[in-house]
């Protein structure tokens, strides 16, 4: 088990750098379901932005569906304002194969047409299926195989590689 | 034979969506908790999600229904699947042969699943029976049989208001004798744990067996409505109207009406249901099918995430993993 904290703060600062001060006052900060909603709380906090966090749920939006189906109780998405125009931080906590980042883009993409759209992780572990890069990384970690990375959250968030048989 | 049995395949899994009757809870359930997360989609900017593109979808529809068969274009159409309605006249003499003809052709143009409304009961079933093994029927409404999506919105809408199924007391309310969509309605709410469900009508519209159902009768709608949290209103077909088997128009208004005065007698905050058309005037005042106890036009816009729900959930459970089937 690792504590993350000092991963969000780095991307925290980060961010301040990269973006201009007038679209961190109106910048709007989507999570993915559900690692990538933690991170966003947590990101907000440390950015100081007042707006509630838009949360993003992807699960009719994978390209899986007709493989896998879902599981019935989704929690619908959540964007708590109107994103035409707007900018866009969007935030997950694991960027492995970048197709939930596909998802997530088409999904926002049905709710209107924002200015831009940025995209942190708070671990990038490597292996894209698809031309998808984080703008803003927490950490980078190469999972040898059979490893798997979860996160969890009991107050701190924390992150935990284990083996799977 | 268990008619409902044939609408799930080999693994128990739901394939096609036929009645209400011998569906367990955890799928009723299932299909409430997908159609809530669709609810939400209306507000959107693109009403739409891509779970079923690339999908074909034929309405076939053997008797008119306008309502029906919208909100069943627009859930697949938000679905993304491409739909084609084709209301087919259905003429006595030839019907057997040109219906297994029919679905030839649309199965010969690759369609995926066949949403069926017919006059005869179990036309569904049959249909489902034909069809090749990759196609899922749903029923749309078949003679005095079954009409299961219009059940679930039902179920769906009362969930909405009275969150509890264990605690609540329905009333359906006119012609049971033929009424596809109240023997749906008494499967669904048995399953989903409803305690007490009356029927109330004229003793000439409500059939012998439907004590069998586990249901209350009333003769008297005043007695009826006692307590009642949910009433569902039955629609009286006019063409049964002027037969032997009801009253004038104004007598059956009088007795099995919801008018004001009736409907004071159920709970203060119980809420009126009508699955459509209504008759204004014959089973339900204008003024109270225009009231806010009325939730009849809500009714109508859960019917699209409803039907949504039981759309994905029967083509969308093809799991390889499957260990469950929801």
């Amino acid at each position: 088990m690792q504590d993350t904290e000092h991963s969000i703060e780095r991307m925290g600062s980060e961010i301040r750098h990269s973006i201009s001060e007038d679209q961190l006052s109106t910048l709007i900060i989507i999570g993915i379901c559900t690692g990538g909603v933690w991170v966003a709380e947590r990101l907000k906090h440390n950015l100081g932005i007042v707006q509630d966090i838009g949360i993003l749920n992807i699960a009719f939006y994978r390209d899986d569906f007709s493989r896998i189906g879902a599981h019935p109780q989704i929690t619908p998405s959540k964007l708590p304002m109107d994103i035409e125009d707007r900018h866009i931080l969007l935030v997950d906590d694991v960027l492995y194969t970048g197709r939930t980042v596909r998802a997530a883009l088409n999904e926002i993409f049905d709710y209107g047409r924002p200015a831009s759209v940025r995209l942190a992780v708070l671990i990038d572990r490597g292996e894209r299926e698809l031309p998808v890069q984080a703008d803003f990384i927490g950490e980078k970690l190469a999972l040898k195989s059979g490893e798997h990375i979860s996160i969890s959250d009991a107050g701190k968030l924390m992150l935990e590689i284990t083996k799977v048989q | 034979m268990m008619v409902g049995n044939s609408q799930f395949d080999e693994q128990g899994c739901l394939k096609h969506f036929l009645t209400t009757e011998g569906i367990e809870k955890s799928i009723l359930l299932a299909i409430l908790d997908y159609a809530e997360s669709f609810v939400t989609i209306g507000d959107r900017a693109v009403k739409k999600l891509p779970l079923l593109r690339g999908k074909t979808i034929a309405n076939l529809f053997f008797e008119p229904s306008t309502r029906t068969r919208t909100t069943f274009e627009l859930a697949a159409q938000r679905l993304s699947a491409d739909v084609l309605s084709l209301d087919i006249p259905v003429s006595a003499t030839q019907k057997g042969e040109s219906l297994i003809d029919t679905l030839h052709t649309l199965e010969a143009m690759h369609c995926d699943m066949f949403i069926i409304r017919h006059a005869h009961s179990g036309a569904a079933h049959f249909i489902a029976s034909q069809v090749s093994p990759h196609i899922h029927v749903i029923n749309g409404g078949d003679g005095c049989h079954a009409h299961p999506t219009q059940a679930m919105l039902d179920m769906f809408t009362i969930r909405r208001h009275k969150p509890n199924f264990t605690k609540l007391k329905v009333a359906i309310i006119g012609d049971m004798l033929h009424s596809r969509v109240a023997r749906s309605e008494i499967h669904a709410l048995k399953t989903l744990g409803v305690p007490e469900i009356r029927v109330i009508g004229p003793k000439t519209l409500i059939p012998d067996e439907t004590a069998s159902f586990g249901v209350q009768t009333y003769y008297d709608m005043r007695e009826g409505l006692r307590d009642i949290d949910v009433i569902i209103m039955l629609r009286v077909q006019r063409e049964r109207m002027f037969s032997a088997l009801l009253p004038s128009k104004h007598e059956y208004f009088k007795r099995y009406g919801l008018d004001e005065e009736k409907l004071a007698i159920a709970k203060p905050d119980a809420i009126v249901m009508h699955p459509g058309p209504i008759n204004r005037g014959i089973e339900i005042a204008s003024s109270v099918a225009n009231s806010k106890r009325s939730v009849i036009l809500q009714q109508v816009s859960y019917g699209i995430a409803v039907r949504m729900a039981i759309m994905v959930m029967i083509m969308g459970n093809r799991s390889v993993e499957s260990e469950a089937c929801v």
